[in-house]
């Protein structure tokens, strides 16, 4: 028997993300006095888990080589629905919650059926449903923020006090599912089927594994993980905000790509894309702290993509 | 047919096969016969009959008409998914693997472990443990010589990846292993490693249909060989006996099968 690496080991695409990550904090520690602290660490944190519950739905998305490009756009749309169902049409907090998942995750079944049945591109598809779901969204809210929230919809956003730090019920909620839908990818059968689409469909439906079906099932799911981001959105702004996801949507795809999922598909690990959520999350607040003005962070942004990606595709071609 | 209780007793049978596309007739009328326990080589220049034929029997396409029968009985597969319930497992050429994925989930893609247990079931928690323990009993058992089972496919060679794809459809079949250009692309040594393994495959008494269009080892390997032609099947030939040169002419048409020597054809 040869040797090989234990299982338990991240594999090398995971240990770029988080070797980057700790690049980022050593350097804004050396900057800021301030960013090196446990409450600083607690509000990255709470900043995060809105890009890091979205970037969980895309992506399962993008290992099956497919692309969301109306995640927030989605998830802002949940957020109007179960505010506006509570506040202004009187329904019970918990229903309206779960009426803005069912929107969501219907949103994800159109995508789901559009990529399956007529083999459009991912990448068209949720650039029109991006559309539709912002002009639902004004339409349904009259471009207006919703106020005078029920308890029961920002419970996610109250936070309790752990020795200095400050957390909210929603981070701990985005770690949990984060943890549990990584034991779901490695360990069950619909996991490991959505790995072997991205990694080879034909060669999966080949094999027998209705193909379409696991497709349609990721879209799904993913609606449902930005249904629960818009609940986390809602529960921490305290509103219902019509114009909300608009920086969440590329920084979601920003988090996976720079988490180490390949644009390619079936590669990659999603823990890679909560590190990569946080890798976004210090440089934001790290910039912040050092008075760097906001037009930089985007401009930063914008070059960790193009590196990621480009490390994406260089081992993609030594692969082959 | 001579001596009826000496030869095996037929697998697969095909009659009259008919498929027609538009003005294309890519089966006119074309037979076929596997027995137990043989390799049958299918070869035929493009546009032969030849995928066609292949095809119908693994059930990507519907013959327009004719009867597939699978030991006796007659068959109608509608998808690969129906052959694959009836025992016949198709590799079907640089479509087998998931490169990123570890040998052993490969084997069992599609058909994985679960585990015991309600919680299990209902989560459907793979057994990793099992389906790597099935993977190592599976190969040693074909003696493909591959050390781990939990290394990603990509890291193997050409020859390895098609003897993983190879094993994994000799490992679930029950009647019928066809293998569409299994040697096609590789070289020399590698080629020899899956002819190799074809036979293992043939001496643990599972027939193979085996598309190629390489003579030398459709020569070294084949029973019996094929011949498609303009939709039919021309002859049915005898490799021990027949020239490889023969052979081409044949199967291009610059033979006629009635000149064929009568000993050179295989019944």
């Amino acid at each position: 028997m040869s040797i090989t690496k234990p299982s338990w080991l991240p594999p090398v695409a995971t240990l770029g993300p988080l070797i980057a990550l700790l690049l980022a904090v050593i350097f804004f520690a050396t900057q800021s006095d301030r960013f090196l602290s446990v409450q600083n660490f607690s509000l990255i944190l709470q900043q995060v888990m809105v890009v890091g519950l979205i970037a969980i739905g895309q992506t399962l998305i993008i290992l099956t080589a497919g692309i969301d490009l109306a995640c927030g756009a989605v998830m802002a749309l949940g957020g109007i629905v179960m505010t506006k169902l509570a506040v202004d049409s009187g329904m019970n907090a918990y229903l309206a919650i779960v009426c803005g998942l069912l929107v969501c995750m219907a949103f994800g079944l159109v995508n789901g059926l559009l990529v399956t049945r007529i083999r459009l591109p991912s990448f068209i598809v949720t650039l029109g449903t991006l559309n539709i779901a912002f002009a639902f969204t004004q339409l349904y809210s009259g471009a207006q923020t919703i106020t005078g929230l029920p308890p029961a919809m920002t419970f996610f956003g109250n936070t309790f006090r752990l020795g200095n730090a400050e957390i909210n019920y929603g981070s701990l909620l985005m770690l949990a599912l984060y943890l549990f839908m990584w034991w779901g990818l490695r360990e069950t059968q619909p996991g490991r089927h959505v790995y072997a689409v991205g990694n080879n469909p034909e060669a999966t439906r080949l094999t027998g594994i209705a193909t379409d079906r696991v497709l349609l099932g990721v879209y799904v799911t993913a609606g449902l993980f930005y249904g629960i981001a818009s609940l986390l959105s809602v529960a921490r702004t305290g509103v219902g905000d019509p114009n909300a996801g608009q920086t969440e949507n590329l920084s979601a795809i920003t988090a996976v790509v720079l988490g180490g999922t390949s644009l390619f598909g079936g590669r990659g690990m999603i823990l890679g894309s909560l590190l990569g959520a946080l890798i976004v999350g210090v440089f934001r607040n790290g910039l912040t702290l050092m008075g760097v003005a906001s037009v930089y962070q985007v401009l930063i942004t914008g070059i960790l993509v193009i590196l990621a990606v480009t490390t994406d595709q260089l081992s993609h071609k030594g692969a082959h | 047919m001579d001596t009826p209780n000496q030869t095996p007793a037929l697998v697969m049978e095909a009659r009259g096969l008919v498929k027609r596309y538009g003005q294309v007739t890519a089966l006119d009328g074309s037979d076929f016969e596997l027995r137990a326990g043989e390799i049958m080589a299918v070869i035929g220049d493009n546009g032969a009959g030849k995928s066609s034929l292949i095809k119908a029997l693994s059930g990507a396409t519907i013959p327009d008409e004719g009867e597939i029968r699978l030991d006796g009985k007659v068959i109608h597969f509608k998808s690969p998914i129906d052959a694959r319930r009836e025992g016949i497992e198709t590799v079907y050429q640089d479509l087998a693997v998931a490169p990123a994925m570890t040998i052993a989930e490969n084997l069992f893609m599609g058909r994985e472990i679960i585990k015991t247990g309600w919680l299990s079931q209902l989560l459907r928690v793979v057994d990793k443990k099992q389906m790597l323990e099935q993977s190592i009993a599976r190969m040693n058992e074909l003696k493909v010589g591959i050390r781990s089972m939990t290394q990603a496919v990509e890291t193997l060679s050409g020859g390895q990846r098609q003897c993983v794809a190879v094993a994994r459809s000799a490992a679930f079949a029950r009647h019928v292993v066809i293998l569409d250009e299994p040697t096609a692309a590789l070289g020399v040594k590698e080629g020899n490693m899956v002819l190799e393994l074809i036979r293992r495959v043939r001496d643990k008494g599972l027939p193979v249909i085996l598309i190629s269009h390489n003579m030398p080892h459709v020569f070294e390997v084949a029973d019996r060989i094929h011949v498609a032609r303009l939709g039919k099947r021309a002859a049915l030939l005898n490799p021990k006996k027949i020239s490889m040169s023969d052979t081409v002419a044949v199967m291009t048409g610059a033979m006629s099968p009635q000149d064929i020597p009568a000993e050179c054809l295989a019944h």
